[in-house]
């Protein structure tokens, strides 16, 4: 098994502002949102991190896709560091998060062009897979249609497609069913299974147990920004459902607090 | 490169096809030409100079006892300063000089024996009546007063005599000693810098208070920032595209201008003012300089609008600027009594001088070369700024 990604004590703290104070309920200034994490994923699996709200893995997530830098630890990529050098990184991942919107102003066509464009693409290799990805989702019946007329699961599915452009081997999606209506989900796992079939890793991130004993090979459970267990499904849970395990393991990290 | 050239085709493409954007860049220039043609010559009222106790300096050649008596007894201002012993009627350019140098506001001819020849002319005669000449400058507010003041008296006295002389009727003769270029020079040099400068910043403001502002409000920026390309290729291809849509406003506001200031002027004005009179080198002059201006308008207001997280708070950042701008644009309209080089290196007001110094046709190459130059560091540092800001995560994605 080949190790493609390797994140080493992985720590991200945010200054809070006073509304942001008022918010959660804290007069601490600082919120420590990733503490110390790490852990790996190897190449062609589908590894989820698993974790209530506030847990910390989208802010995992945003590291790992060079969107913010980590106060202390690092990851690599294929041996690539995000924190020395991301643009590079960036050429690998894939990422799709609900931060990352598409201007209303123009058309799922135009705006593959131009994040094909971006990330250097060759305009016919682009124009090959635009028709492979947009025919899978069911964009070309709106391809032309300006986004900001799209329904939200329209607009998911044009979201998805943009992250992959580049047909990166890396593909990391933040909660990738949320606010999607069945059909659509269905659409998105089913090809989130063809990714890995075609060897792709997946890191994705969920609270959703049954998405990740659906998918995933691996998981990483976070509890307050800490990793507490990460490996495969079937040892994790050790004979028990995951939804009970990861409870178990709830009560022992919160119990130890307390 | 190719980036910078993508992200500025988006950008363009983005504005090209909103209607309502590209109204805010055409609609301004429209504006200017339509309400300064409907005010008219209102300007031409409001420039006026004179004033009560102005005193009218009348340089008189010949003379005429009628006229004297007539001056005084009427009370206005006017001295009448005698040639002394000259013989032959000064020409035309000589007055021109005189005025022009501000030691008379006109010249009087009266031709020899007047007080007698308007005694004995005979109406019905059909020869024509003995004539006064008075040579003035209209590009000059207190000729143009001291002329009309002089006017008024003569006419006075013209019809209480049943006409028997005539004032300025030879057809032939330019009273006016106001060159073309007095006359454009002095009114485009006078208003051109602030109404540009106004204008382009304004057209510059709302566009890139929407691009850059607008696009981390929508979060559509992080969608760009998750691609590899480089954050300072995504600040120039921003500002080359808002910086071509600005230019664009600019030169429409400027053609609106251009085209209207003679209707503001009106009247008899209207055929003098003229923009023929400056060179396409001026003109090249001008657009050097408005580009270099918008260079620095747009990376200024992009550093800005960056670190706001919606347009709304970038309009409010930006709007001190607008009354700074207005300022300085103000000073371009009583000129600099100062033109020293280094004054030149201060960005926009070294645009403001240039502009009223090549439309007053007084201006030098190297103050244009300093502006420019000046200008372009200034958008150089600004777009340096721009990139480490949309490198920084906490500005970025302030919440
Ligand atoms: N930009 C930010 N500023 C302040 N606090 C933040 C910011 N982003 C995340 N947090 C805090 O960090 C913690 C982890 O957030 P997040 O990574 O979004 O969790 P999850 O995705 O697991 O729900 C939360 O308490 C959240 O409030
Ligand atoms: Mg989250
Ligand atoms: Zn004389």
């Amino acid at each position: 098994m080949e190790t493609i990604l390797i994140a080493s004590g992985l720590r991200k703290t945010f200054t809070l502002s006073k509304k942001q104070q008022q918010l959660e309920k804290t007069n601490q200034k600082v919120k420590v949102a990733v503490d110390g994490l790490s852990f790996t994923a190897n190449k062609g699996e589908i590894f989820g991190l698993l974790g209530p709200n506030g847990a910390g893995k989208t802010t995992t997530l945003r590291m790992l896709a060079t969107l913010i830098r980590p106060d202390e630890g690092d990851a690599t990529l294929d041996g690539i560091s995000v924190v020395k050098d991301p643009d590079a990184v960036r050429s690998r991942v894939g990422f799709l998060t609900g931060e990352l919107k598409l201007e209303d102003f123009f058309t799922p066509n135009y705006l593959f062009d131009f994040f094909s464009s971006l990330h250097g693409v060759e305009p016919a290799v682009a124009a090959g897979r635009k028709v492979e990805l947009f025919g899978k989702f069911g964009i070309d019946h709106f391809a032309e249609v300006k986004v900001g007329n799209l329904s939200t699961g329209m607009k998911q599915k044009v979201s998805l497609v943009i992250s992959v452009v580049h047909d990166p081997d890396v593909i990391i999606f933040d909660e990738p069913t949320n606010g999607l209506d069945v059909l659509t989900a269905k659409v998105v796992t089913d090809f989130l299974l063809e990714l890995r079939e075609r060897g792709k890793t997946v890191i994705l991130s969920t609270h959703i147990f049954s998405l990740v004993e659906k998918l995933c090979d691996r998981v990483g459970i976070i509890i307050d920004g800490r990793m507490v267990a990460c490996d495969t499904l079937p040892a994790v849970c050790g004979g028990m459902s995951l939804e009970d395990r990861f409870f178990e393991l709830y009560k022992d990290c919160k119990g130890e607090e307390a | 490169m190719k980036n910078i050239l993508t992200i500025m085709k988006k950008e363009l493409r983005r504005f090209f096809g909103d209607r309502r954007m590209l109204a805010t860049l055409i609609l301004p220039g429209l504006l200017i030409y339509v309400v300064y043609s409907l005010m008219g010559g209102a300007l031409t009222d409001a420039v006026g100079g004179g004033g009560e106790d102005m005193e009218y300096r009348v340089l008189l050649h010949g003379s005429s006892d009628m006229i004297s008596s007539v001056t005084l007894n009427s009370g206005v201002n006017v001295t009448y300063y005698r040639c002394p012993d000259c013989t032959e009627e000064h020409d035309r350019d000589t007055a021109a000089t005189g005025i022009s140098e501000g030691s008379y506001h006109a010249y009087m001819v009266i031709p020899e024996g007047f007080d007698e020849a308007v005694m004995t002319y005979d109406p019905a005669g059909g020869l024509p009546a003995p004539e006064v000449k008075i040579y003035y400058n209209s590009s000059d507010a207190d000729s143009s007063a001291a002329y009309s003041t002089l006017l008024a008296l003569l006419n006075a006295l013209e019809s209480s005599m049943a006409n028997r002389f005539d004032v300025n009727v030879s057809p032939d003769v330019a009273f006016d000693v106001a060159t073309e270029e007095d006359l454009t020079g002095m009114l485009f040099s006078m208003l051109m810098p602030l109404l540009l400068i106004m204008l382009m910043f304004s057209s510059c403001m709302a566009m890139t208070a929407e691009s850059i502002a607008g696009e981390k409000e929508r979060g559509t920026i992080a969608t760009l920032l998750i691609t590899p390309i480089k954050r300072s290729e995504l600040a120039l291809g921003k500002i080359a595209a808002l910086s071509v849509m600005s230019l664009l406003g600019g030169l429409c506001s400027f053609v609106g201008v251009l085209l209207a200031l003679p209707q503001l002027m009106g009247g008899e004005a209207m055929d003098a003012v003229d923009a023929s009179v400056y060179s396409m080198g001026d003109y090249a002059m001008i657009l050097l300089v408005i580009l270099s201006t918008i260079l620095v308008f747009v990376s200024l207001i992009a550093t800005l609008s960056a670190l706001a997280s919606s347009v709304k708070e970038a309009s409010t950042l930006i709007s001190p600027l607008m009354l700074v701008v207005t300022v300085i644009g103000v000073s371009g309209m009583f000129g600099s009594p100062d033109k020293s080089l280094g004054l030149f290196l201060i960005p926009v007001y070294n645009s403001v001088q240039c502009i009223s110094g090549v439309f007053s046709m007084s201006y030098e190459p190297a103050q244009i070369i300093l502006t420019v130059a000046a200008n372009l560091v200034t958008a150089g540092v600004f777009v340096a700024v721009l990139t480490r800001l949309f490198n920084s995560e906490r500005v970025m994605f302030k919440k």
